[in-house]
């Protein structure tokens, strides 16, 4: 039976504003997660009852990175948390990105904000395949570590890096072509994203986020909306917990 | 010490290994928790609400935590009957556990539908869900009303091949003025409570966290108003109860078998651990020896007055 591993933290540190990065210690859940999944991670304060989703940054073989923004209360927690401390975590969880259906081709990697760590994992996974084009506000976080595995560019909203606007204005801008597109960021980049890969008629993955209580496809309380009737449910929804967080841009409404 | 403890209950007729389920609408249908839980080890799974038709549910967001508890606002989505019946209890059948299916509907001709669709199948026991506050339709609108609650009662149980077990909701000046509807009715039993209707608001974005604005409480904030109504439930009527509302762990089940239950469903703490249905019943039965308890039923409604 699958159970919740209990996961020592090895480093904890804040690398943007409310941005933190986090390594648990797991054999299990690092050697069986792929690029694009996620994990639920439980609190210890009994008052918030439901796990957080976090998107899974990177493994190396015994740990595990979360890199996450603190949202609310429940976060907050986790960024308290120091080294030694030990966190309750289910995973992983989700599909992933399709790194087998990538093979051979050139991708195209657009995180935005908070939707960036997924990508650093895609990246390794994909490596000289892959060119990371990352979205922030003003301040860059991980910038650096992608570069170790593709090249990178860069868009901020106030110019101050790279191309002033969005990741597509950093597309556009540099002329980035690619086979495919897998994108994570927030709900007006993924519309966004998808319209331009439906333009240049280009296969588009996004992962999406929605808030969860069970992480496992139980409780139905994750679902987006699908264009067409899902196999499993019977009716226009899918399960981002389960059926994604990764879905083919035109199966989704967003 | 004793040896040989008795966790078996029954109700209505049927018998259950131990008294311990799960709420609907938080485990699936049982096949999503299959990989965190063995089955074979639950008293009964009780399915996700279903209806004659599928159902999409409300919109998103549908769920938020709230000091101690949740609410939800899934709106019921469902497959369909068909698809419980061609997928689900098929799949239910491999383990040895009773099988309870919950029941919605719009209408009192869509819960008579379900019913009679589901009266050759392999399922123990009906829960007719008449307490759903998610939906417009249906629902709540039944449990609200004693004379209202009575008369669907007395419909679906024409339909029904199975023991039927009415759901009442929490949303109601006289729990026990209910309770002593669906015995009249003809239920064979009830369980309680279903959610608590809330409402939560952000106050960043001045809006209701929930798309449906308003969802139904769960978790242990609600736990004593469920015991409550359990103990005033299970002393107006003659109808053996399925108690819930916030069991965490083996404590509360056993304070709700005290308070008057036959047995126990565990719902949002699945989400908060996933293998806790069979840690409860283990701490059941550790309780049981450690007060050299052999038959847990004569725990129900042992509370001293």
């Amino acid at each position: 039976m699958k159970q919740k591993e209990r996961c020592k933290i090895i480093r904890q540190e804040r690398i943007g504003t409310d941005i933190y990065s986090l390594w648990l210690q797991t054999g299990a859940i690092a050697q069986a997660a792929q690029p694009g999944q996620f994990v639920m991670l439980y609190g210890t304060d009994r008052s918030r009852l439901l796990p957080r989703p976090i998107s899974i940054c990177q493994t190396d073989g015994a740990a595990l990175r979360l890199v996450y923004r603190v949202a609310g209360e429940g976060t907050r927690e986790f960024s308290y948390l120091e080294l030694g401390h030990e966190l309750e975590v289910l995973g992983p969880l989700g599909n992933g990105f399709p790194i087998q259906e990538a093979k051979g081709k050139q991708v195209l990697l657009l995180g935005g904000g908070i939707g960036i760590p997924p990508m650093l994992e895609t990246a390794a996974a994909l490596g000289n395949q892959a060119t990371a084009v990352l979205g922030y506000r003003n301040e860059l976080f991980l910038k650096e570590e992608f570069e170790a595995f593709c090249p990178v560019s860069v868009a901020t909203e106030d110019g101050s890096s790279g191309v002033k606007g969005n990741v597509l204005d950093a597309v556009r801008e540099g002329n980035l072509s690619a086979d495919m597109l897998f994108a994570c960021g927030p709900l007006p980049m993924l519309r966004a994203v998808k319209a331009y890969a439906q333009e240049m008629q280009i296969p588009c993955w996004i992962s999406m986020e929605e808030r969860m209580a069970c992480g496992i496809g139980a409780c139905l309380g994750c679902v987006c909306d699908s264009t067409q009737e899902d196999a499993h449910l019977h009716v226009h929804r899918k399960r981002v917990c389960k059926d994604g967080p990764v879905f083919l841009s035109t199966e989704v409404k967003l | 010490m004793i040896s040989d403890i008795c966790m078996g209950v029954e109700l209505a007729g049927v018998t259950f290994k131990n008294p311990v389920m799960v709420a609907s609408g938080t485990f699936g249908s049982g096949e999503e928790y299959g990989e965190y839980v063995d089955l074979n080890r639950l008293g009964a799974v009780v399915t996700k609400g279903v209806a004659n038709v599928p159902w999409s549910g409300n919109p998103t967001p549908r769920i938020a935590e709230t000091c101690g508890g949740m609410l939800n606002a899934i709106g019921l989505q469902n497959p369909g009957v068909e698809v419980l019946c061609q997928r689900d209890l098929p799949f239910l059948k491999q383990y040895d556990t009773r099988v309870i299916v919950n029941v919605c509907g719009r209408t009192k001709e869509d819960y008579c539908q379900v019913v009679e669709r589901l009266a050759g199948e392999a399922v123990d026991m009906l829960e007719i869900n008449v307490s759903c506050p998610n939906v417009k339709e249906g629902g709540i609108a039944f449990g609200q009303d004693a004379r209202a609650l009575e008369e669907i009662t007395r419909a679906v149980k024409k339909y029904a091949a199975q023991p039927i077990i009415l759901k009442l909701s929490p949303n109601v000046a006289n729990i026990g003025e209910m309770a002593r509807a669906a015995e009249a009715g003809g239920a064979d039993a009830i369980s309680l409570i279903n959610t608590l209707t809330g409402m939560k608001i952000d106050i960043h974005k001045r809006a209701f966290a929930l798309a449906n604005k308003t969802g139904g409480l769960s978790g242990p904030a609600v736990k004593p108003v469920a015991v409550r109504m359990v103990y005033e439930a299970s002393h107006a009527c003659t109808l053996p109860v399925i108690g819930m509302g916030g069991i965490q762990n083996a404590e509360d089940a056993i304070e709700f078998l005290l308070a008057g239950a036959s047995a126990v469903s565990v719902g949002t703490a699945n989400f908060h651990n996933p293998c806790v249905t069979e840690e409860i019943i283990k701490g059941i039965e550790d309780y049981l020896k450690q007060y050299e308890i052999q038959d847990i039923q004569s725990l129900i409604g042992a509370v001293e007055s």
